[in-house]
């Protein structure tokens, strides 16, 4: 079911200058930005001035973790959790760990989950943020186990958590061990929201497979920026099955909201002033 | 020697491999299927009801494997769409509301792949479930019976005890997909199966199930009664080890029953 879902993925919305060289026309990374769902060029310039929005069809690019913290959290707010924990190999899945160490080296990430303390206009939460570029931000146990720990710490400390998912679903080279990574996470959440407490999930490009089927679709209220792609399962998987192809707009926010599965569309310059009106209507004032 | 999950996987296609149906009227009395989510409809991929096991009134919720084309068409090759998961939950509740134990019986490729799927929210029917059945008030108790497949499996899988019929699989996904992102070259599913560690076997190493159930020797397909027997005597002592559990313990072991699964270093 998750066949092909990491293709698919690639092929409709990757941003990696690896991937538009091959197509015809060849585009300087650094220079220009083609926006993969309407082919619109900017200046990269003028496109990270926009916070990596299509100025033609408000696609909303992907974001790392990083980026993504310093839009929507107070300055200096920012406190780590488990900040070292790293893969180990459960099943020893062959070159498992030589992948990990690439990708640390390239992202400068440990895995594909920051999670921590920080405040959003003056109110604290426990933040966490999925980033792509680390094997798709699949699951495995360093995303499942902070996710697990950000909520017990949430629960311990009376916090909100607000979490900004993207993920290509459970990764494959933990075997089964990925899979349970769903169950755990989705009981996280379970003792969280027991407690009274509020969990914002922001559903961001691409957000799939695994967290879609776990801790991603149990938020009290569900956000997703504009144009983004969130699904169960791939969409090469389900043409396969129907022998026909999708329309664009299959598996997009907007579908989502019109099928009842997201609560609000926000646009990225509006999202940290979102949130902190929710966690205002919620109780969480903050410091004056 | 041991087989290997290869071997394991050709045992359970089977065509003559005892599915749910079958396994129904020998281990339980007076089973009464009961049907719909109340929200959309009955997916015939997943039964649920209620039955006797040895006098205790329990709820069973069961993927539906067929044996021929027609009973498999049926059933969507026990692929459900959200409304299967739905249904499950139901009946959870429902066995939660009358203290019955839920016995899930998996058995699936996975949930179904499909546009309606989507627009129903198979994501959402699956984490939903993962969170109910984290927090059931009863005892639930997960039995794999042939294949199970990665989210659509796991679904009917949060448990206080997990057991694995002795060749049954339960993987993250199939060996087949896994080839065709490893190698790009789906034929190489025999390769895939052998590393991903998905017997009973391995799932009792890494700490996932507790049980692995023994089948007659060549498969369950070779004798029912035996097979069947086998399960009743593991839900027997199952049952009895669960039913003093206080509700509170059971609950707080169920939630560390799946916390502790992953390794990491920090």
């Amino acid at each position: 079911m998750l066949e092909d879902l990491f293709k698919t993925v690639k092929s409709r919305f990757d941003t990696d200058p690896e991937h538009s060289k091959k197509s015809k026309v060849s585009i300087p990374s650094d220079l220009l930005f083609k926006c993969p769902r309407c082919g619109h060029v900017m200046f990269m310039e003028d496109f990270v001035g926009a916070n990596k929005v299509c100025s033609e069809c408000n696609y909303h690019a992907r974001l790392t973790a990083r980026e993504r913290l310093n839009i929507t959290i107070d300055k200096g707010s920012f406190v780590e959790y488990d900040a070292e924990m790293e893969s180990a190999n459960p099943i020893s899945f062959d070159s498992y760990e030589q992948k990990i160490e690439a990708l640390q080296k390239k992202t400068g990430l440990r895995d594909a989950i920051v999670t921590g303390e920080c405040t959003i206009k003056t109110k604290p939460c426990v933040v966490a943020v999925m980033d792509s570029r680390f094997m798709m931000a699949s699951m495995g146990s360093v995303v499942g186990e902070k996710i697990a720990r950000a909520f017990e710490r949430a629960t311990e400390k009376g916090l909100p958590v607000v979490i900004f998912t993207a993920s290509g679903g459970a990764r494959m080279q933990e075997g089964i061990v990925s899979l349970m990574q769903m169950a755990k996470t989705s009981a996280a959440v379970g003792r969280h929201s027991d407690a009274g407490l509020l969990y914002i999930t922001v559903l961001t490009d691409p957000t799939t497979g695994g967290v879609t089927a776990s801790f991603a679709s149990i938020g009290d209220i569900i956000l997703a920026e504009p144009k983004v792609l969130v699904g169960f399962a791939g969409r090469r998987v389900i043409e396969g099955t129907i022998k026909q192809r999708l329309p664009d707009d299959f598996q997009s926010a907007e579908f989502l909201l019109q099928h009842g599965f997201v609560d609000m569309i926000v646009e990225r310059q509006n999202m940290r002033r979102t949130i902190s009106k929710l966690l205002r209507h919620h109780g969480y004032t903050g410091k004056k | 020697m041991e087989a290997t999950a290869w071997e394991r996987m050709e045992i359970i296609r089977n065509k003559n491999r005892p599915t749910i149906r079958d396994y129904i009227p020998l281990i339980f009395k007076d089973f009464f299927e009961l049907h719909g989510d109340r929200l959309f409809g009955d997916d015939h991929a997943i039964i649920g009801g209620i039955a006797s096991f040895q006098g205790q009134p329990v709820t069973i919720l069961a993927h539906v494997k067929g044996k021929n084309i027609d009973e498999n068409k049926d059933a969507n090759f026990a692929m459900p769409h959200p409304e299967g998961y739905r249904k499950a939950l139901r009946f959870a509740k429902q066995a939660e509301k009358f203290r019955r134990p839920v016995i899930c019986f998996v058995d699936t490729p996975g949930a179904f792949c499909g546009i309606a799927a989507e627009e129903r929210g198979q994501g959402e029917a699956i984490a939903k479930n993962l969170l109910e059945f984290s927090r059931l008030k009863t005892p639930v108790i997960t039995i794999v019976l042939g294949e199970g497949g990665s989210g659509g499996a796991l679904a009917l899988g949060v448990c206080d005890e997990l057991a694995m019929l002795e060749n049954a699989v339960y993987s993250v996904i199939s060996p087949r997909g896994c080839a065709s992102i490893l190698w790009k070259d789906a034929s190489r599913e025999k390769e895939a199966a052998n590393i991903l560690k998905i017997t009973a076997q391995d799932l009792v190493k890494l700490g996932v199930a507790e049980t692995v159930i023994p089948e007659p020797a060549g498969g369950a397909h070779n004798n029912y009664g035996q097979a069947a027997e086998n399960i009743s005597d593991y839900l027997e002592d199952a049952l009895n080890r669960l039913s003093d559990v206080p509700e509170e313990t059971m609950l707080e072991r169920r939630y560390h029953k799946f916390r502790k699964i992953g390794e990491f270093v920090e």
